[in-house]
């Protein structure tokens, strides 16, 4: 759960802000030097609001019009690799159009923060909120972390870019918040003073490489000391290049910990421990794992539940690649029951992205858990405590029996 | 690139060239190797043309054709076009080739 410590470091400003707002806030505060973008509901209001510091000088950032997502990313990666601290934002459609260059960013290691303001994929066309955008893009190389609401969003982007930058990663990042819920809502949010914001995230640091003049130089286009970027590799090296992403996402698992837990001590929140954030779970019997804003609604589901005498808990996934399989393993043991929430459909598949993998990860246990999956709000179809709490007395009717008909059931659906 | 076997920990970040694009050799791509048969040739010189690679070269002070097999890609090419027949292509034998 997120912790409030009392005495962080700094005074803080409350600010009446939605989750789009947030973001502009701490990307501005992160004194980014390119901004590549192009507008998509619901991400719009972050450009907007962004151009809108550039407009006032209030930023020295170069901010680049685009004239399509394809474009914004591919402008997004040159910046990077010239070593400018680079921010783009996307959603939906306009995700769906990056993902070619989405993989040549990974691979190039530049480490580029974008937020998706997560939406429902055409046809039929839906603006609204759902991690279909997101979890197309799972196999990008880039890394993902989920929020679940516009306090976390502006905490996440200002630990997005050290994540991204550090030198033992230097990875792309994708900070997903659900669209129209944490995009457009209005939360209070706590933001750090300007200077401890930009003292927290740095300067960006560039790895060093050797080049093919046999110089050591650092790893950015720079005509005084070339550098051969995005070769054609052979199939003699290619796969140990991808064996070396592989390795950085690794590396993130823990970084992405110690950078929750620095931010705690500077700011006062903390999510989790960076990449599962629980909430009274230690001693539930039956569980729900869930991506972003749905947690909320959980947590006061919980509550009520735990009132009525049913050992009820929650995990929620911050951080879904690197996929932390060690932490969910040790946290989802002890339990009957597990009902895996996915926001996304895999057609054809066997349920949802995130019950694969969550069943996957805990298939190794000696004793593990039933593993149920729910596919819910599609298309921005809203998940109320009402019909939340279906799933914690079909999981109370699994655990009292120890077995279930069906692996894969659908939450608020009109059957 | 063949003959080198760096780990992938040892391998330059982001595939980084350590070296220029010239000490890369390409030659050993192909699979057919021309042969040619310098008392057939004619010196027309239609071969160099038309190499894609420009891996032939007439050498004026010797007075003969240079095959340069380390950009060479086995196409085959010089020796469909040749008019006199000159050049072969071939598959050398593994030993020959190491």
């Amino acid at each position: 759960m997120t912790v409030f410590q009392k005495q962080p470091i700094v005074k803080q400003e409350l600010l009446a802000l939605n989750g789009d707002e947030a973001v502009a806030l701490a990307v501005k505060q992160s004194n980014v030097d390119v901004v590549a973008a192009y507008p998509i509901t619901p991400q719009t209001i972050i450009v907007e609001k962004f151009s809108e510091y550039v407009a006032n000088g209030e930023v020295q950032t170069e901010y680049i019009c685009t004239e399509s997502e394809h474009s914004a990313i591919t402008a997004s990666l040159s910046a990077s690799l010239t070593g400018a601290r680079t921010f783009t934002a996307s959603a939906s459609a306009g995700l769906a159009l990056m993902h070619e260059i989405l993989f040549v960013a990974s691979g190039s290691r530049a480490p580029i923060v974008m937020v998706v303001a997560n939406r429902a994929l055409s046809a039929p066309i839906n603006i609204h909120g759902d991690h279909s955008d997101s979890m197309a893009q799972r196999d990008s190389g880039w890394l993902h972390i989920y929020v679940e609401n516009a306090q976390e969003a502006y905490d996440s982007i200002l630990q997005a870019f050290k994540i991204a930058e550090d030198l033992d990663i230097s990875l792309p990042i994708i900070v997903g918040l659900d669209g129209f819920a944490i995009s457009h809502t209005l939360e209070n949010v706590q933001v750090l003073p300007d200077e401890a914001a930009a003292q927290f995230v740095g300067e960006r640091v560039l790895p060093t490489v050797i080049t093919h003049e046999g110089k050591t130089a650092p790893f950015k286009l720079d005509p005084d000391n070339p550098v051969t970027m995005g070769p054609n590799v052979s199939p003699n090296f290619y796969f140990e290049f991808k064996r070396q992403q592989e390795e950085a996402m690794k590396n993130a698992l823990q970084k992405i910990q110690d950078i929750n837990t620095k931010y705690a001590a500077l700011s006062g929140r903390s999510y989790g421990n960076g990449l599962i954030d629980t909430y009274r779970l230690d001693d539930a019997e039956i569980a729900v794992v869930v991506i972003g804003s749905t947690a909320g609604t959980l947590k006061v589901l919980i509550d009520e539940l735990r009132g009525e005498g049913i050992k009820a808990g929650l995990l929620r996934l911050r951080t879904f690649r690197p996929f932390p399989v060690e932490q969910l393993q040790n946290a989802l043991k002890h339990l009957k029951v597990i009902a895996v929430m996915d926001k996304s459909v895999s057609f054809g598949g066997f349920g949802g992205p995130l019950f694969n993998e969550v069943r996957t990860a805990l298939f190794d246990l000696k004793q593990h858990p039933i593993v149920i999956n729910y596919l819910f709000g599609l298309g921005g179809r809203d998940s109320n405590p009402h019909n939340l709490r279906k799933i914690f007395e079909n999981l109370q009717q699994i655990a009292k029996t120890g077995q279930t008909d069906n692996a894969v059931y659908y939450l608020n659906l009109k059957e | 690139m063949s003959g080198q076997e760096k780990s992938w920990k040892e391998l330059m970040f982001a595939a980084v060239s350590p070296k220029p694009s010239t000490d890369f050799l390409t030659g050993d791509w192909k699979t057919f190797t021309p042969i040619h048969n310098a008392e057939k040739c004619v010196s027309c010189l239609k071969c160099a043309m038309l190499c894609p690679e420009g891996a032939i070269h007439w050498k004026a002070d010797a007075g003969k054709l240079e095959f340069n097999l380390n950009y060479c890609k086995g196409c085959g090419i010089c020796a469909n076009e040749c008019p006199a027949k000159a050049i072969s292509m071939s598959i050398p034998d593994k030993e020959e080739e190491q």
